[in-house]
């Protein structure tokens, strides 16, 4: 098991390098780091201080592979040194470390901005992620408790239904009517307040409840389906278990740990938070401080958001698979 | 280029790409799986209800996708069909006789079902004509990545040991980018347009397909007429085309239904991510995203809110429900 994690961890450094350098290619074909200089200095800047600026920096390193411009066939064969002073090996070297530097446009460090856009992420992702669960796993374990009825059809047909209705409409009309209509909660905006900051939460939260709801009912009603077909389900009826502790005990429980581990993947996600909602209300949170970077462009808070990003990724890869093993002894790990 | 502004060139085009779709669907509805499934099809009346939807949507994309030669600017089979709407200057509600402005209520040009936008153009001719790039967005991305999909996904559970490795790493990769940034970077590079949105798309449709694919092909190479096959000294060109290609094509079919609702979806995300179809070509995701400024008006202008969004989600609701009846007719032990 532990030879096996560590496997993993290895296999994971090739594909963050692979993410890492695909992000680079990516954004400096958005923008070069000249163009990027220009904009943050503003339009007054002398080519000097672009310059300094650059070099602080280090845009003033050639990006990935030294420019070919005046360079010979023999250069090419000698790249090793200059290779080694690529702007990506420079940036690699620190992240390894976790050193993210600060903010290209602001000045502001990374971790500073990490944290302080980790906690509205999370508070609007994680109830979110655990009250859809609530209400997915309450409404898939009635669905199959009247199976195959008029209204577990009706059931079927409302889940595919909430799927098909774009996010933009659910949040143009939540807000619609949760803020113009009901006139109570606001529209727009946050503000981290004690217990009014529930107000600013109530509808983002809502709104990813309601719009995940319809594929979770019907992903969790095929799995608790699935259990229901199995043999030790029919020696408990046959024993004289009621339908509904059949339900309640051996089918959750059982589904429930298939259900953890399907959804364990997105766990370490939540911290990035939901770009589009928190870009629609205007909440400062990681998903809005990766796309304010894209569109400023500030190329090292999305160096360093898909950097965390990447390693998120693969750790809820790693406990995906533990999870897996932990859960169903059968499953070996190696 | 000039060769992309020829009539007769982009009709070929929009033939071809009929013709390729077409091609996918009727290569993997053949073999006997198929025959199953389609007498099962057949009884499912709430799927051939979905399916002619489908259909119409189609048809209506296509009105709009063929182009008739014309003196000016862009002229279509749908445009010839509406001629005797007329044109108005603003606003107007739906079957108003003037003009939707408090201050000055003009006489209207004639009636409209649907109303009109903020340039006084019928919304429902405009619903309609998005038909097409909801068409062009889920078709020609499914053209790009679902052969990238079903390729790496074979290879990858076929021949596995460092090609498995390979094409892992690259998926893993893939996935790890931020969505949004190769969006944009790709759009940046190689422009606006309906056509770089699909290949922006494509790249990074193609994860999800191949993933299903090596697991399905993982799950046959198991089976004994593969062993059988090989053991009899075919090709693996041969085996992968004509053994293991027809039993994973149920399952392209499948995604390739679903993915096309999913990808109706996101075209309305990213138009108000601002990656979106360019200005000028109508899309029920700018239709919605414009009418976040119309909902704040008083009164309130909903109906192109409500037609955009109503169209989106007729052919979305559509293509899963069908989507879903082939999965039950492919595999009925689920329910």
């Amino acid at each position: 098991m532990f030879a096996y994690i560590i496997r993993r961890v290895l296999f994971s450094v090739p594909i963050v390098f692979g993410v890492m350098l695909l992000t680079f290619f990516l954004f400096f074909v958005i923008q070069s780091p000249d163009a990027m200089a220009r904009r943050v200095l503003g339009p007054k800047a002398t080519p000097q201080t672009v310059n300094t600026w650059l070099h602080n920096r280090g845009y003033d390193k050639p990006i990935i592979v030294p420019r070919a411009a005046k360079q010979s066939f023999a250069d090419y064969l000698l790249i090793s040194r200059s290779w080694k002073d690529s702007l990506f090996i420079h940036q690699m070297t620190r992240l390894a470390t976790f050193d993210l530097g600060s903010s290209d446009v602001t000045g502001r460090p990374l971790i500073d901005i990490f944290k302080s856009g980790a906690l509205p992420s999370l508070l609007i992702t994680l109830p979110a992620f655990l009250l859809g669960l609530m209400v997915s796993i309450g409404f898939a374990l009635y669905f199959v408790f009247i199976r195959n009825s008029a209204l577990d059809l009706l059931g079927t047909f409302l889940c595919i239904a909430l799927m098909s209705v774009p996010l933009m409409v659910y949040i143009i009309f939540g807000q619609w009517f949760a803020a113009l209509v009901l006139k109570y909660f606001p529209a727009f905006g946050f503000h981290m307040q004690g217990m009014s900051t529930l107000k600013f939460l109530l509808l983002p939260v809502a709104l990813i409840v309601v719009s995940g709801l319809g594929a979770d009912v019907r992903l969790f009603r095929a799995l608790f389906l699935e259990e229901m077909g199995q043999d030790y389900i029919r020696t408990a009826r046959a024993k004289g278990v009621s339908s509904a502790r059949v339900l309640l005990q051996h089918v959750l429980k059982n589904g429930l740990i298939n259900l953890i581990t399907m959804m364990v993947a997105s766990l370490p996600f939540l911290i990035m938070g939901s770009l589009v909602i928190e870009n629609f209300f205007g909440i400062p949170g990681l998903g809005n401080v990766l796309f304010s970077a894209i569109q400023a462009p500030d190329f090292a808070v999305v160096q360093a958001s898909v950097f965390l990003g990447s390693i998120l990724y693969l750790f809820g890869l790693i406990l995906t698979d533990l999870c897996y093993a932990w859960a169903d002894p059968r499953i070996r790990l190696h | 280029m000039a060769l992309l502004d020829q009539l007769w060139f982009q009709n070929t085009l929009v033939l071809i790409g009929y013709a390729l779709v077409a091609s996918l669907l009727s290569s993997a509805t053949k073999g006997e799986r198929w025959q199953a499934a389609s007498s099962r099809l057949k009884r499912d009346y709430v799927g051939i209800a979905a399916f002619v939807v489908i259909v119409l949507f189609v048809f209506i994309g296509s009105m709009e996708m063929i182009r008739l030669p014309s003196n000016e600017g862009r002229r279509t089979l749908l445009d010839l069909v509406t001629t005797g709407i007329p044109q108005e200057k603003e606003y107007a509600a739906p079957m108003a006789t003037h003009a939707f402005s408090v201050a000055n209520p003009r006489p209207l040009n004639g009636r409209h079902l649907l109303g009109t936008d903020t340039l006084g153009r019928d919304t429902l001719v405009q619903t309609l004509r998005a038909t097409r790039t909801a068409l062009i967005i889920g078709g020609l991305t499914s053209i790009i990545y679902i052969p990238i999909g079903v390729l790496l996904g074979i290879m990858a559970g076929y021949y596995k040991r460092w090609v498995d490795d390979l094409i892992q790493y690259l998926y893993s990769t893939i996935a790890s980018v931020p969505e949004i940034l190769m969006l944009v970077a790709i759009l940046m590079v190689l422009g606006k347009g309906l056509g770089t949105m699909s290949i922006a798309l494509g790249i990074t449709g193609w994860v999800g397909l191949a993933r299903l694919i090596r697991g399905e092909t993982l799950r046959q190479t198991e089976k004994p007429y593969i062993t059988a096959a090989k053991a009899m000294g075919q090709s693996d060109w041969k085996i992968i085309t004509r053994h293991l290609l027809p039993n994973v094509m149920h399952l392209v079919v499948i995604k390739f239904v679903l993915g096309f609702s999913g990808l109706v979806l996101t075209e309305a995300v990213l138009s108000y991510l601002g990656v979106g179809a360019p200005i000028g070509t109508a899309s029920w995701g700018g239709m919605i995203d414009a009418s976040r400024s119309e909902l704040s008006r008083d009164p309130v202008v909903w109906w192109n809110l409500t037609s955009a969004a109503t169209a989106l989600f007729l052919l979305v609701l559509s293509l899963n429900i069908f989507g879903d009846s082939l999965r039950r007719a492919f595999d009925p032990r689920q329910t």
